[in-house]
């Protein structure tokens, strides 16, 4: 079958089975890596992307959803790692392994377009959803609300 | 965005592949220029093993361990650049080929080994070898400007990639020296007298940042799983559920017909399915019927029964092996004027790394060639030749990121299987955990029950102390169950194991993580038991051991202990070492007693890790210890049913979230000028200890049983 949508403001058209799914069209008919499997059925948020703006777990995802519509990845949020929730990763040294931290920022990305000024109980409760292994999750706050008060 | 796969070695494997499989000494600096193709020779050169130099200035360092998020690929380039003196700005890091003679250490620390990276071993063991070798490194440059100057060698100086001739006021950068450097044929080793004075450190306990990520926050770190190989297909494989069964496939017709499917690889634990895409290959592991067959010895399992085993086994006359011995327990511990005694528990627990486990595989007839994210370089080439008769020298392994590893990725397992299926399809072969394989096919912390008894004299003081530890994987039970640094005359600390023929594996902190719990919870119960200030009481028995003490005091004074707590809150305390590290914790908590739901709001942590190479990213590894640690303690128990892994991903297997981190965490590095230590584990050890020990002080109930979930906090709290 034939799927065409906006891959971070381009537009592609990708074959795939019936029962294609968006993540493993990312990565492995795409090879946009960036975008991580964490767990399967949305539950660890390492997947997250954005289709029409609005965060989705790619992972449950089928690839039919995202025809017509806008996908972002975190290859597409910025070209140069300019966007300011990547400025501010790269300020407060958030990774450790790095593996769920596209995910986060992704999570992020969407939480800051629709609300530019959260504060840490609704950071907490959007944030939620995406897990971390190495415990970084206080400086992700922490450069979440350094964006905020820039944004 | 630069190119990752560039910066993980893989372009370097290629070209010391041009030189046929050389071998070269680290005391040898030199490289054959061959190694070189023609018209690179003016722009860049390899310094030595370690370094390869531009003419642009850019200085290449080649990182010796598996980076799987502690930070240490940035750490231990820095140890080099310092003694190379090169313009950190100009530094960038690739992964070392596999090449353990040069890139390997010890146990000591001594040079060649294994480039396992375990035990938070990587900068304490690194750290004098790449000091020298990066002052050869310098040395080698200044023999080539001395011998182009005309002038003593010694009369050189370095400034972060400048060297310099007071005498003449000459300058010249190390860039431009790429153009007429002769590699010498050997090095000698340098004094200790000639590597910098410490106090002249411009990186080494300073601050910088880590060079992986940038590359973690747009995406372009490349872990195995983000690897592409031309042809390659999918695999994914059912493993057997109880440890040791042997799969028969019951539908072989059936999966074979699913379009996709491209083959089924019968392997002795389980069935791979290969397939031209991954949701065909994920789509037909679960479509497989398949029968177990055997009766191995995990069947009979049941890890909520083997508590009363271990009990059991404890009672008998059996002596298991001994951690540690002094004075004489058995004379003294009944003479005791008091003897206070609890029992401790830990169900078993589950890495969950977030990167699933993965590998790309490509078996030829005489070669293979893999990408894994693998904490055992040497060790997963060395298990893949034999596995397939081949030389270690026909297997190329491309190491990549780890998104996780905390001693589950020190296996081989996975690198095994990708490989028998590549062999058997003859293509390239992108193996797929899921999470599901991950946690069902786990090696787990042991599970083990700690029986505590100490003896209190007639000036209440601990006389004694007994500890035996029961539980199951053997060697994994007994890290950090001694107490050195607790001066107790009689002490018999003990081991004793049952092997359920479950799978179970180093875990982060391996023993210390349990026996901490119980050393530390029941040290507290021995102190409310003598009406006696925790910290106090540990300070007593530490009092012949400054540097714990001093870390002891040092959170003690950051937490003001002592002082007044917000109403409904208290606070814990504990001491730990690890990997040659001293640390201690204190956390403050409360508790809903209407769910059982422990929150902590503070931690306070102080450690002691000899030089501190890297401090901000020490703390922050201590940060994540102690946050995986809490996970771990408030949430974290697999359990086996007749052999089977009860839980399957994080719905039943919760691991912590960003609403139970807690609040604030503090933490302070204690100067020091003694050796490096391990740092990447010794936040975690303490944290069961200092929960419960805040919990028995808000409640007066004693938690003896990780994790300390709601239902358990209730059942105490009702007790």
């Amino acid at each position: 079958m034939q799927y065409s949508f906006i891959l971070n403001e381009k537009p592609v058209q990708v074959t795939a089975e019936e029962d294609a799914n968006l993540l493993w069209t990312l990565r492995e008919r795409l090879k946009l890596t960036g975008t991580k499997f964490g767990c399967g059925v949305s539950l660890c948020g390492a997947c997250t992307v954005h289709l029409d703006g609005k965060p989705v777990k790619s992972c449950i995802t089928p690839l039919s959803q995202a025809v017509g519509k806008k996908v972002t990845t975190i290859e597409g949020l910025s070209e140069d790692r300019s966007h300011p929730l990547q400025v501010a990763w790269i300020e407060e040294q958030v990774p450790q392994c790095g593996y769920c931290q596209s995910g986060q920022i992704m999570q992020a990305a969407a939480l800051l377009a629709e609300n530019p000024n959260p504060n840490r109980e609704e950071i907490i409760k959007h944030m939620n959803g995406v897990l971390c292994r190495c415990g970084t999750y206080l400086r992700i706050l922490k450069a979440i609300e350094k964006t905020a008060q820039k944004v | 965005m630069e190119k990752q796969l560039e910066s993980q070695g893989l372009s370097r494997r290629k070209f010391l592949k041009v030189g046929g499989g050389i071998t070269f000494l680290v005391t040898a600096v030199g490289l054959p220029a061959l190694v070189f193709k023609k018209g690179e020779l003016a722009e860049s050169k390899q310094i030595s093993a370690w370094v390869h130099l531009s003419s642009d200035g850019t200085v290449t360092i080649y990182n010796p361990a598996s980076e799987m998020g502690q930070g240490t690929m940035t750490a231990l380039a820095a140890i080099f650049a310092e003694e190379m003196d090169a313009d950190w700005s100009k530094v960038k890091i690739e992964n070392a080929p596999v090449e353990p003679e040069i890139y390997g250490i010890g146990w000591g620390g001594e040079r060649g080994g294994s480039m396992l990276t375990v035990g938070s071993r990587s900068v304490s063991g690194h750290f004098n070898n790449l000091r020298q070798s990066g002052a050869q490194a310098r040395y080698a440059l200044l023999s080539a400007v001395a011998e182009k100057w005309g002038v003593d060698r010694k009369e050189l100086k370095t400034d972060s990639g400048l060297v310099f001739h007071p005498k003449s006021n000459k300058k010249i950068t190390y860039g431009e020296i790429v153009e007429f450097v002769k590699i010498p044929e050997s090095v000698p080793e340098i004094p200790d007298s000639d590597l910098k004075n410490p106090k002249d450190f411009k990186l080494i306990g300073r601050d910088y940042q880590r060079y992986d990520v940038p590359f973690k926050v747009d995406g372009s770190a490349i872990y195995s799983g983000d690897i592409h190989v031309p042809g390659m297909v999918y695999a994914a494989i059912v493993r057997s559920p109880v440890n040791g069964t042997q799969p028969e496939l019951k539908n072989e017709t059936a999966i074979r017909g699913i379009k996709g499917v491209l083959n089924l690889v019968s392997l002795e634990h389980g069935i791979g399915v290969v397939a031209s895409n991954m949701e065909t290959a994920l789509k037909a592991k679960a479509m497989m019927e398949i029968t177990w067959n055997g009766d191995p010895k995990a069947k009979s399992h049941n890890s909520q029964d083997a508590y009363e085993e271990y009990e059991a086994l404890s009672k008998s006359s059996q002596t298991g092996s001994i951690v540690a011995q002094s004075g004489d327990l058995n004379r003294e511990l009944p003479k005791a004027q008091k003897t206070i005694r609890a029992d401790y528990k830990n169900d078993y627990i589950y890495h969950a790394q977030m990167e699933p486990l993965n590998a790309v595989a490509h078996v030829k007839a005489d070669s293979a060639e893999l990408w894994v994210g693998t904490q055992a370089a040497d060790g997963t080439r060395n298990d893949v030749a034999n596995h397939l008769g081949l030389d270690f020298k026909a297997v190329n392994l491309h190491t990549c990121y780890l998104g996780g590893g905390f001693g589950r990725r020190s296996m081989t397992d996975f690198v095994i299987e990708a490989v028998d299926i590549s062999k058997a399809v003859n293509l390239p072969v992108k193996l797929q955990w899921t999470r599901e394989d991950d946690l069902q096919y786990g090696a787990f912390r042991p599970i083990s029950l700690q029986k505590l008894e100490a003896g209190i004299d007639q000036n209440g003081n601990i006389n004694s102390w007994k500890h035996v530890v029961v539980g199951t994987g053997g060697g994994l039970l007994g890290s950090g169950a001694d107490i050195p640094f607790y001066d107790i005359p009689n002490k018999l600390i003990e081991v004793r194991n049952i092997d359920h023929g479950v799978r179970t594996k180093h875990w982060r902190a391996v023993g210390h993580g349990p026996n901490k719990f119980a050393i530390e919870t029941f040290v507290d119960e021995i102190a409310l038991e003598q009406k006696k200030d925790p910290y106090q009481l540990r300070r007593e028995l530490m009092k012949n051991h400054p540097r714990e003490l001093a870390v002891l005091d040092k959170v003690a004074d950051m937490a003001k202990w002592g002082s007044s707590v917000p109403e409904g809150r208290a606070r814990g305390i504990a001491f730990a070492e690890r990997s040659g590290s001293l640390a201690a914790g204190i956390c403050e908590i409360s508790v809903d007693r209407s769910t059982g739901k422990i929150k902590v709001h503070n931690i306070w942590g102080s450690l002691d890790g000899g030089v501190v190479v890297h401090p901000a990213n020490a703390k922050y590894q201590m940060e994540g210890s102690l946050v995986m640690g809490l996970s771990s303690v408030l949430f974290e128990s697999i359990t086996f049913k007749e052999g089977q892994v009860e839980q399957s991903n994080f719905y039943d297997y919760p691991i912590l979230r960003m609403e139970d981190a807690p609040e604030e965490i503090m933490l302070e590095i204690i100067p020091s000028t003694e050796k490096p230590t391990g740092i990447g584990e010794a936040g975690l050890p303490f944290m069961g200890a200092i929960i419960s020990n805040a919990f028995a002080a808000l409640t007066g109930k004693r938690l003896r049983h990780m994790p300390f979930t709601p239902e358990k906090v209730l059942e105490v709290l009702a007790s």
